[in-house]
């Protein structure tokens, strides 16, 4: 605890300790076996992105392997977004080249990236408020019965398979026939990843799936982050918190005005380390700073 | 971090009980158009001044006026569930009664083939509707009043410069006539009182609306492009297409009206269905449908048609003028549309959206 709380009172500095120790703890518990000699299921190679003059990516390289979270930190402006962009399908790299199980790939959509199992859940935008929730579920892979032409819904299959796939992600819920806005923000992103993984997405990106959400709502997203990773599914976890990466991650990208800045591994790096990098060590230093000398 | 080691109660929540069958009951959207029709039902009978309103014959007299109403409301709330508007719908009745009877008597088609003719032409226009709509990006309640005025113009301007007066007459000369009037504009008798086939029509296109809506892919696809386009596309929905149908199958449904009009009355004034786009939205909005999209019903529409019917007859019936029959209506949309959306909140839990 050295720099970042010299100069804060002891009581602040315990408060810090124990929050740190607890997520080092939540870390240990929820560490398992790394996967070793595995083909990456998504690798970026030296992928550049420029929009006209701005340069929004450079130079980023990055492998996501499956049965892993891989998680992608950085603060507002650092180019995750347009990352993201690439990963989905929205953007096509300016530069470097994209790797799928091994094969080199150009998405044309979103669909296309989609059909080939990456499947991304954006943060605001992955359900439909108002829809039920096993409607949401199936949104776009709607269970057809009798002819095909006539595309009727086979409802009661629809409502069954919700409930027990979210069941199978540990998610309850006792009437999938309720509007998926009367969900809370963590249900909601649950529904969302519990729909990705059901419908077999090799990759899950997952863009600050817990940046709107309280701590109790955030632990049940990073439940079932791991939820998926147990299921061999490579998960991209993109977040500008720390703790919450510290917790799930297996391997931590930091990103900082569209470069890669660092590259950490599980086991290799203390929390203390990640926060430190992320905010840029001496930013932080000269911020911890100013606001003891505003107490004081 | 307990929270995140021993979660196996997190997904039990406590605090959220079982929905009762109460609250399912609730959540329908058409429940308040339901309660409304029984209540303004009720009124009308206890003011009706003739002793008819409550019979099979004040029934012909109100389901006369609301299936031609309730036929293109239903498709105008399919579309506005989709997220958009038709404001065209009225005037297309007009144009497609003109176009059909402009085929039979100036160019002397058999009537059969001018129906069809008049369908196509129908879902052509419906198409340029929603290819606007989703080119331009602009408000479909702009693209759609643009075609309305066109529509307008020309339904005048072609009419007055092919017959020399504003109506076209002279349609049950043309071949098929009898045939085609006995399937779209003839009437049926239910214990010795004669009604109207277009209420047949009504009800098996309010029963096909509704199978369409809750019981298809498509229909899934209509409540997502309007309750959320851009959650929509990134599951995979095709947004664009899913309107653009929709606008064909409104501008469809009230070519299909003007239809039974021109050969129940062997004719079609110029400015015939002007004004009745907003008789279809307020079907609609009081049946349930959100203004903003994503909710609604195509049965709550139907109802609400019904509605209007029991106004345009128990009004008379009540020897009441005739002329407050748009005010009722009016102070009948705000209140369908308040209770429906307290109703709404209540079953969601008191959220508001």
């Amino acid at each position: 605890m050295s720099t970042v709380n010299e100069p804060q009172d002891e009581t602040n500095a315990v408060a810090d300790q124990e929050i740190v120790a607890a997520v080092e703890e939540a870390a240990a518990e929820n560490a398992h076996e790394l996967p070793t000699g595995v083909q990456a299921a998504l690798e970026l190679k030296k992928v550049g992105k420029t929009f006209g003059s701005v340069i929004a990516l450079r130079d980023i390289s990055l492998r996501v392997d499956p049965g892993t979270v891989t998680c992608v930190l950085g603060d507002n402006g650092a180019g995750k977004s347009t990352l993201i962009k690439i990963l989905s399908g929205v953007h096509k790299p300016s530069s470097g080249s994209v790797t799928l199980d091994g094969e080199p790939v150009e998405f044309s959509s979103p669909r296309d990236a989609l059909g080939r199992g990456i499947a991304t859940v954006f943060q605001d935008l992955a359900t439909v408020p108002l829809m039920s929730i096993w409607r949401n579920f199936f949104l776009g892979n709607e269970p057809v019965s009798g002819p095909k032409a006539l595309g009727l819904l086979s409802v009661k299959n629809a409502k069954d398979v919700t409930k027990s796939a979210l069941k199978q992600m540990g998610i309850d819920l006792r009437d999938t026939d309720q509007p998926i806005g009367t969900l809370s923000g963590g249900e909601r992103q649950a529904v969302a990843i519990a729909r990705a993984v059901h419908f077999g997405a090799k990759v899950l990106i997952l863009d600050e799936p817990t940046s709107a959400l309280g701590v109790r709502q955030s632990g049940i997203v990073l439940k079932y982050i791991l939820a998926a990773r147990d299921r061999g599914v490579a998960v991209v976890f993109i977040t500008h918190n720390p703790h919450h990466a510290f917790m799930v991650g297996d391997r931590f990208y930091l990103l900082n005005r569209g470069r890669l800045l660092a590259e950490f591994e599980r086991g290799k790096v203390q929390l203390e380390e990640l926060i430190q990098a992320m905010a840029g060590g001496a930013e932080l230093e000269s911020l911890a700073h100013e606001i003891s000398s505003i107490r004081a | 971090m307990s929270f995140l080691t021993n979660t196996s109660n997190i997904a039990v929540d406590e605090r959220v009980s079982r929905t009762p069958w109460y609250l399912k009951t609730l959540r329908r959207p058409e429940l308040g158009a339901l309660i409304g029709a029984v209540a303004i039902f009720l009124l009308f009978t206890f003011v009706d001044t003739t002793g008819k309103f409550a019979t099979l014959e004040g029934a012909a007299g109100w389901t006369d006026f609301a299936a031609p109403v309730g036929i293109v409301a239903v498709f105008v709330a399919l579309l506005m569930i989709g997220g958009e508007f038709d404001l065209s719908s009225g005037v297309m009745v007009g144009t497609s009664g003109l176009f059909a009877g402009l085929l039979i008597t100036q160019l002397g088609w058999n009537v059969w083939a001018a129906i069809a003719a008049t369908v196509v032409m129908a879902a052509v226009i419906g198409f340029i509707n929603g290819i606007l709509v989703i080119r331009t990006a602009l408000p479909s309640f702009i693209v759609t009043l643009g075609t309305f005025f066109v529509l307008k113009g020309a339904n005048l301007a072609i009419t007055k410069g092919l017959t020399g007066t504003v109506r076209v007459s002279g349609v049950d000369q043309g071949d098929g006539f009898d045939s085609a009037r006995s399937l779209f504009s003839s009437t049926f008798d239910v214990a010795g009182t004669q009604f109207q086939i277009s209420l047949v029509w009504w009800l098996v296109i309010t029963i096909f609306a509704t199978l369409l809506l809750t019981r298809t892919v498509f229909g899934n696809w209509i409540f997502a492009s309007g309750g959320d386009a851009n959650a929509a596309r990134n599951a995979g929905v095709p947004v664009n297409r899913t309107k653009i149908t929709l606008f064909v199958m409104t501008s469809v449904s009230a070519s299909l009206v003007g239809i039974m009009f021109l050969l129940r009355l062997r004719g079609m004034q110029a400015g015939q269905g002007v004004g009745q786009e907003f008789y279809y939205i307020i079907a609609a909005a009081v049946g349930g449908t959100l203004l903003t999209g994503g909710a609604g019903s195509a049965i709550g529409a139907s109802i609400g048609a019904l509605i209007m019917g029991f106004a345009a007859i128990g009004i008379p019936y009540a020897l009441w003028d005739q002329d407050w029959v748009s005010t009722f209506l009016g102070v009948i949309l705000f209140s369908a549309v308040l209770i429906n959306i307290t109703i709404s909140r209540r079953a969601q839990g008191g959220r508001k959206k």
